[in-house]
């Protein structure tokens, strides 16, 4: 493959931190932590019920996936598509995650839509792979596949992130870092305060995950386009400013219509 | 064979339901809102105040047709859903 010429702007991320860079840092980090609660919760589900062999073999198989999978993807990335194109599309990408993310926190905090529920999720899962369970010791093909698809699926779209953020900035090792260290925290947390996991806010997390995502990705897409922000990333916190608001004003305005809307018929 | 048709499968169905699985709008909508952000790109104060107000009438009307409309209920095991 023929490396394809830089833009001028080239050099980004091999500079000092930016603004972008922090925010880089903070969306990655959160949003691996957040996606980890959920894959955790399945883990020690398949742990307590198959037993803890399997399922930590599971979980550790899917992030040496997940690691490979951003290693093979990302770097190429990084190294051959021209910036431009690459943050028109990763923060095309990014800004509908984001969307997506913050469509679903507005609706949950205002209660149109249930909040994810990780002690509910974790009887389900207990009580789905209580059936046949083997003895702890032994090696078990259910409880290895339940942990790897949890951590899997959940670390997708934080692979996702990884490649798009650290791509667009040059700056996958760092990415991937913040998603390490992510890991690392919520891994140790959770096994210390396995039962507490339903008390992370998790809601309010993807929020934030949410408005920095629509921020970063809308940065990115207009520069990707040809749209010189003013104050170049400071105009970042502007815009994160921007949708705080617009979270704080969309939530107080949906709770106002939640009776309403919930006999119509409100999404579970 | 079987193998990779299904993996391509499950590889085309994430990619379907992280673009329109949590609103078919979404992505079209985004889709739109960067094309007006390249037409206006050379207009730079049109662009910088356009563009977010797009993203936010986008999300305020997702989000209101969404507490509106009913959906399918969330899948029983978080590890269904990549979110």
């Amino acid at each position: 493959m023929v490396p394809v010429p830089r833009s001028p702007d080239a050099h980004v991320g091999a500079g000092p931190m930016s603004a972008s860079t922090y925010t880089l840092l903070a969306a990655v980090f959160a949003a691996c932590a957040v996606e980890m609660v959920e894959a955790l919760t399945i883990v020690v589900a398949a742990g307590v019920t198959r037993g803890w062999r399997s399922a930590l073999e599971g979980a550790g198989t899917a992030v040496v996936v997940l690691v490979v999978i951003v290693g093979a993807v990302g770097v190429p990335i990084v190294r051959y598509v021209p910036l431009a194109a690459l943050r028109a599309v990763v923060g095309t990408l990014l800004l509908v995650m984001g969307e997506s993310w913050l469509r679903k926190a507005v609706l949950r905090a205002s209660g149109h839509k249930a909040a994810h529920d990780e002690d509910e999720i974790f009887a389900e899962t207990c009580s789905e792979l209580e059936t046949g369970a083997p003895a702890p010791t032994r090696r078990d093909g259910v409880g290895f596949a339940v942990a790897f698809k949890g951590v899997f699926l959940e670390g997708t779209e934080v692979a996702i992130i990884v490649i798009s953020l650290g791509g667009s900035q040059h700056r996958l090792g760092l990415a991937a870092a913040a998603a390490g260290a992510a890991l690392v925290v919520v891994s140790v947390v959770g096994f210390v305060v396995a039962r507490q996991l339903s008390e992370v806010p998790e809601n309010l997390i993807k929020a934030g995950v949410g408005i920095m995502l629509t921020s970063l990705g809308m940065f990115w897409m207009g520069e990707g386009v040809g749209i010189r922000w003013p104050g170049g990333d400071l105009a970042i916190p502007v815009l994160v400013g921007l949708f705080v608001l617009f979270t704080l004003a969309a939530v107080a305005f949906m709770k106002s219509l939640a009776p309403a809307a919930l006999t119509a018929g409100g999404e579970p | 064979m079987a193998t990779i048709t299904r993996l391509a499968r499950t590889f085309g169905r994430f990619w379907l339901d992280f673009l329109f699985g949590d609103s078919p709008v979404l992505f079209p909508a985004t889709l739109l809102v960067v094309g007006v952000a390249f037409a206006l790109h050379r207009d730079l104060a049109a662009a910088v105040v356009t563009v977010p107000l797009l993203v936010i009438g986008l999300l305020a009307g997702t989000v209101y047709s969404g507490s509106r409309k009913p959906t399918a209920p969330e899948a029983p095991s978080g590890a269904s859903e990549p979110d």
